[in-house]
C-alpha cells in the first residue's frame, strides 16, 4: 500500500506522541466532536427542561450546573480551537507549502494543555458542578458553594493550548511559506488564522490573570473584585469581556477563512476582493479589542463608555459588511456547484447575516437596554457562533474530508443532513428572537405561561439539529474507513494542499512546491 | 410593538405604556425595517447567483473577468457605514432621555437579594416583591444589591439596570396608566434567579397616597401578620407544604429533629428557627445548600416573630 501519513507509523503511541501537524489536527478532531457532543447533550437537556413551565425534568441549581456546562464546554473546548486548531493545523502547512509547523513539539504540547485543562474543568462534575455560567461573574462566583476553582483552573491551562498555537502559526507564516507564496499570495483562510492568532497570543493572558485573580479573591479573599474591601465586582466584568470580546472574532474570523476557500472553490472564481477580505480580517482583529464594553451597557459603567463603546461596535461591522459583499460577488459568473460544504457555505452567508444584523441592532444603546440578557442576546450569538463557526466547522471538514482520510463522503447523506441543521437550527433559534423582544430573561430555568408556545418550538427545533449531526456522524465514520477512493484533488480547487495527494505523504509534499500565481489561480 | 403585550399582567389602556417605549418603538422599526430589507436583498442576491450560475457542462470554470472593483468596493463599505451611523445616532438620542431622570421625580430605594426585591418608600414604608408607583408621576429607582449582583428589568417600559453590591445605580420612568406590570431578575443570581420576579402596580395618584399610609400590619394576629411577611420574602425557596423548593418546605417542620450537614441533631424549636432566620449559616439542614439571605436587620421584631408563628401554624 501506498505510504502517507496514516499508516507511516502504526500504534497508538506513534499518535499520542506524534509530531505530525495533520495527525495533530485529527487528534484535535477527536477532541473537539467529543466535547462538542457533550455539550450538545447538555443543550438537548436545557431545551427539554424548557419546553414545559415549570420544573420537569431537572431543578433550577441543577439546571444552573448544566446551563453552565453547555457554555463553558462549546466555548472553551468546541469553538475556540475547533477551527484553528483542528482544521487550521491539518490545513495551514499544506496551504502555505511547508513540511510542518515551526514548532511541531509545541503544538503537540498545547494539544495536551487542551486535554489536561478540559480534563481539570471537567473534573468539576464530580466535585458538585459549578453554576456560575460560562461567565464567572463576580461577586456570583466569589460566593457560590460550587466547584468554581477546578472550572477556572482548567479554563486557565485551555488557555495555553489557544496561545501556543496562535504563536506557532505565527511563525509558521512569517518563517515556512514556501518559494513565492508571498503574504498576498497567502489563501484567505491562512490570513483569517493569521488575524486570529494574533488575538490569541495579545487577548488570551488577559483571561488568564483575571481568572487567577478570581481563584486569588476564593482562596485568599484579595478584594480586588469585593465592593467591601474597596474593589469593585465591576471590574471583573471589564477583564473578562477585555479577552472574551476579543475572543468572539478568536471564534468568528477562522470561519469567515473557511468560507473563503468553500465559495472559491464552489464556484471555481478567484475571490472577488482579496485584498479587502484581507484587510477586513486585520481590521476586525484590531477593532475587536476596543469594543469590549457592549457587553456592560446596563453593568452602570458610565453612560459616556456606553456612547464610545456603542460607536466602536458599529465601525467592526463594515468590514464584516464588506466581506459577506465579497463572498456573494464571489459567485457572480461563477461555475457552481452545490456538494455539501458549499450548502454549508451558503447556510453561512444567510445565518451570519442574520446574526450579524441582530448584532447591529444590539449595538444600538437603547435597544440593548430593553433586551440585554434576554432570548434575544442568546438567539443573536447563537446565529454567529453556531449559524457562523459550527457551519464553518462542519463546512470545512466536509470539505477537507477527502484530503484528511483520502477517501469521499456519501454526497446525499451529507446535504440530508445539512437540511436538518440548517432547518432545525432556525426552529431553534428565530422563535427565540420573539421571546427576547418580549422580554423573556435568559438563564432562567423557569419561565411564566406566555412564553410557553414559542419555547415549544424552539424545543422541537433542537431535536432536528440532533437528528442532523446524527446522520452526519455516522456517514462520516462510515466514509472514514468505507468511503471511495478520492483522487487528490477531487473539487478542482486551487489552493496548494489539492496539489499533493490524498492523504498527503508524512512531509507534506514529495517536491517543495513553488508559487507563481495569486491565490486560487 | 408587535410584542409587548405579551408580558403585560392587567393594563387598564393599551399602549404605549411610557413615553420612552413610543420613542423607542421608532427606533426598533426602523432597525427591523431596515435589517429586514438588508436580509432580504443579499438572500435574493447569492439565492439568484446560486441558480443563475450553477454549474454546466458549457461552463466548467468560473467567467467572470474582474476580481476586484474600488469604486464598487468603497460604494458597499460607504452604505452600510452610513446606515451605522444613524442607528447609532438615533440610539445615542433615545438612550440620552433614558438615562436622564427629571428633576421632580419621585425616589424609591430598591434593594435586590437573593432571591427578592424589597422596596423602600420615603415614609419608610417597605414592601417586598410588590412597588407601588403613581401614575404620571416620574419615578427615580435608586437601586443597590445586598449579595451579588442582579438587574432590575421592567419588559413593558422596556427599561433595565444592573443592581451593584456596593453602589447605587438608577432606572426612571413615568408610567402613562394604571395597571399591573411584571419585573424580571435579569442578572444570572443563583438557584432562585428564574423566581426573582415583582409586581409593579400603577396606581392614581390618590390611591398610592391612600396606600403610602396605610398600616400592612394594623388589625391582624401574629400568624397573619408572619403570613403577610412569608409572601415575597420567603416564596422563592420555601413553600407552606412539605414540598421541597430551593430549601425545605416548612409544613409540620416544627417541633421535629433536624439533622445537620456536619452531622448533629437539633430540635426544630423556636429558638433554632429564630435563629435560621437571621443567621440561616450558622446551622445547614443535611442535603441543603448553605444560600439563603441572612434576615438580620431586614426584619422587624413583630415580624419575625409572625414569621415564627405562622411556620408553626402550618401543618
Amino acid at each position: 500500500m501506498e505510504k502517507n501519513y496514516l499508516n507511516w507509523k502504526k500504534g497508538l503511541l506513534s499518535w499520542l506522541l506524534t509530531r505530525d501537524h495533520k495527525r495533530i489536527g485529527l487528534l484535535y478532531m477527536i477532541t473537539v466532536f467529543s466535547f462538542f457532543f457533550v455539550g450538545g447533550v447538555f443543550a438537548l437537556l436545557l431545551r427539554l427542561e424548557l419546553f414545559k413551565v415549570g420544573e420537569t425534568i431537572m431543578n433550577s441549581a441543577f439546571y444552573n450546573q448544566i446551563m453552565t456546562y453547555h457554555g463553558a464546554v462549546m466555548i472553551f473546548m468546541v469553538i475556540i480551537p475547533g477551527i484553528p486548531a483542528f482544521l487550521g493545523n491539518f490545513v495551514l502547512p499544506l496551504q502555505i507549502g511547508a513540511k510542518d509547523v515551526a514548532f511541531p513539539k509545541i503544538n503537540l504540547l498545547s494539544w495536551y494543555c487542551l486535554i489536561v485543562g478540559a480534563g481539570v474543568t471537567l473534573l468539576s462534575l464530580f466535585l458538585g458542578g459549578v453554576d456560575t455560567g460560562w461567565t464567572f461573574y463576580t461577586p456570583y462566583s466569589i460566593e457560590t458553594n460550587t466547584a468554581v476553582i477546578p472550572v477556572v483552573l482548567g479554563v486557565f491551562i485551555m488557555g495555553f493550548s489557544s496561545i501556543l498555537t496562535g504563536l506557532n502559526f505565527i511563525v509558521t507564516i512569517h518563517r515556512l511559506r514556501c518559494p513565492g507564496m508571498t503574504f498576498f499570495r497567502m489563501p484567505l483562510f491562512v490570513w483569517s488564522l493569521y488575524s486570529t492568532a494574533i488575538i490569541q497570543v495579545l487577548a488570551t493572558p488577559v483571561l488568564a490573570i483575571t481568572l487567577l485573580l478570581l481563584v486569588g479573591e476564593r482562596i485568599l479573599d484579595i478584594g480586588i473584585f469585593n465592593s467591601e474591601k474597596g474593589g469593585d465586582p465591576i471590574l471583573f466584568q471589564h477583564f473578562f469581556w477585555f479577552y472574551s470580546h476579543p475572543a468572539v472574532y478568536i471564534m468568528i474570523l477562522p470561519a469567515m477563512g473557511v468560507i473563503s476557500e468553500l465559495i472559491s472553490a464552489f464556484s471555481r472564481q478567484k475571490i472577488f476582493g482579496y485584498k479587502a477580505v484581507v484587510f477586513a480580517s486585520l481590521g476586525i482583529a484590531g477593532v475587536s479589542f476596543f469594543v469590549w464594553g457592549h457587553h456592560m451597557f446596563v453593568s452602570g459603567q458610565s453612560e459616556w463608555a456606553g456612547i464610545v463603546f456603542s460607536f466602536l461596535t458599529m465601525l467592526v461591522g463594515v468590514p464584516t459588511a464588506v466581506k459577506i459583499f465579497n463572498w456573494v460577488a464571489t459567485l457572480f459568473k461563477g461555475s457552481l456547484k452545490f456538494d455539501t460544504p458549499f450548502l454549508y457555505a451558503l447556510g453561512f452567508l444567510f445565518l451570519f447575516l442574520i446574526g450579524g444584523v441582530t448584532g447591529i441592532m444590539l449595538a444600538v444603546l437603547p435597544f440593548d437596554v430593553h433586551v440585554h440578557d434576554t432570548y434575544f442576546v442568546v438567539a443573536h450569538f447563537h446565529y454567529v457562533m453556531v449559524g457562523g463557526t459550527i457551519m464553518g466547522i462542519m463546512g470545512g471538514f466536509y470539505y477537507w474530508f477527502p484530503k484528511m482520510f483520502g477517501r469521499l463522503y456519501n454526497e446525499l447523506l451529507g446535504q440530508v443532513s445539512f437540511v436538518f441543521i440548517f432547518i432545525g437550527f432556525n426552529v431553534t433559534f428565530f422563535p427565540q428572537f420573539i421571546l427576547g423582544m418580549s422580554g423573556m430573561p435568559r438563564r432562567y430555568a423557569d419561565y411564566i405561561s406566555p412564553y410557553e408556545p414559542l419555547n415549544q418550538v424552539s424545543t422541537v427545533g433542537s431535536w432536528l439539529i440532533a437528528s442532523g449531526f446524527v446522520v452526519a456522524f455516522f456517514a462520516l465514520i462510515w466514509a472514514m474507513f468505507k468511503g471511495k477512493k478520492s483522487s487528490a484533488n477531487p473539487w478542482g480547487a486551487k489552493t496548494l494542499e489539492w496539489q499533493t495527494s490524498s492523504p498527503p505523504p508524512h512531509e507534506n509534499f514529495l517536491k517543495r512546491p513553488v508559487v507563481s500565481k495569486d491565490a486560487y489561480e | 410593538m408587535l410584542f409587548s403585550n405579551f408580558f403585560v399582567l392587567a393594563e387598564e389602556k393599551t399602549q404605549p405604556a411610557t413615553d420612552y417605549v413610543a420613542q423607542l418603538e421608532k427606533l426598533e422599526e426602523f432597525l427591523i425595517v431596515i435589517s429586514f430589507i438588508a436580509c432580504v436583498l443579499i438572500t435574493l442576491a447569492f439565492v439568484y447567483f446560486a441558480f443563475r450560475f450553477r454549474r454546466k457542462e458549457s461552463r466548467e470554470e468560473g467567467k467572470a473577468t474582474q476580481h476586484h472593483n474600488l469604486p464598487l468596493e468603497i460604494v458597499w463599505s460607504f452604505i452600510p457605514f452610513v446606515i451605522f451611523m444613524v442607528s447609532f445616532a438615533w440610539g445615542w438620542l433615545v438612550y440620552k432621555d433614558v438615562r436622564t431622570p427629571p428633576k421632580d421625580s419621585l425616589e424609591i430605594q430598591v434593594y435586590g437579594q437573593k432571591w427578592n426585591w424589597e422596596f423602600i418608600y420615603k415614609n419608610g414604608r417597605k414592601t417586598t416583591n410588590e412597588l407601588y408607583v403613581p401614575v404620571d408621576r416620574p419615578v427615580k429607582l435608586i437601586m443597590t444589591s445586598r449579595d451579588v449582583i442582579h438587574s432590575f428589568y421592567i419588559p413593558t417600559f422596556k427599561i433595565k439596570q444592573d443592581v451593584v453590591p456596593g453602589t447605587y445605580t438608577f432606572l426612571w420612568f413615568k408610567a402613562n396608566h394604571k395597571g399591573e406590570f411584571q419585573v424580571f431578575c435579569t442578572e444570572f443570581c443563583g438557584a432562585g434567579h428564574s423566581s426573582m420576579g415583582a409586581k409593579l402596580n400603577v396606581l392614581s395618584l390618590a390611591d398610592w397616597e391612600n396606600w403610602l399610609k396605610t398600616d400592612p400590619y394594623k388589625g391582624l394576629s401574629l400568624v397573619e401578620i408572619g403570613q403577610k411577611a412569608f409572601q415575597g420574602r420567603c416564596t422563592a425557596c420555601h413553600k407552606p407544604t412539605q414540598e421541597r423548593l430551593i430549601g425545605p418546605g416548612l409544613a409540620g417542620l416544627y417541633n421535629t429533629k433536624r439533622d445537620l450537614e456536619d452531622g448533629p441533631v437539633v430540635l426544630a424549636d423556636e429558638n433554632y428557627l429564630r435563629e435560621s432566620i437571621l443567621n440561616p449559616g450558622a446551622k445547614i439542614s443535611k442535603g441543603y445548600p448553605n444560600q439563603m439571605t441572612p434576615f438580620a436587620g431586614l426584619l422587624s421584631e413583630e415580624e419575625l416573630s409572625g414569621l415564627i408563628e405562622y411556620i408553626k401554624s402550618l401543618k
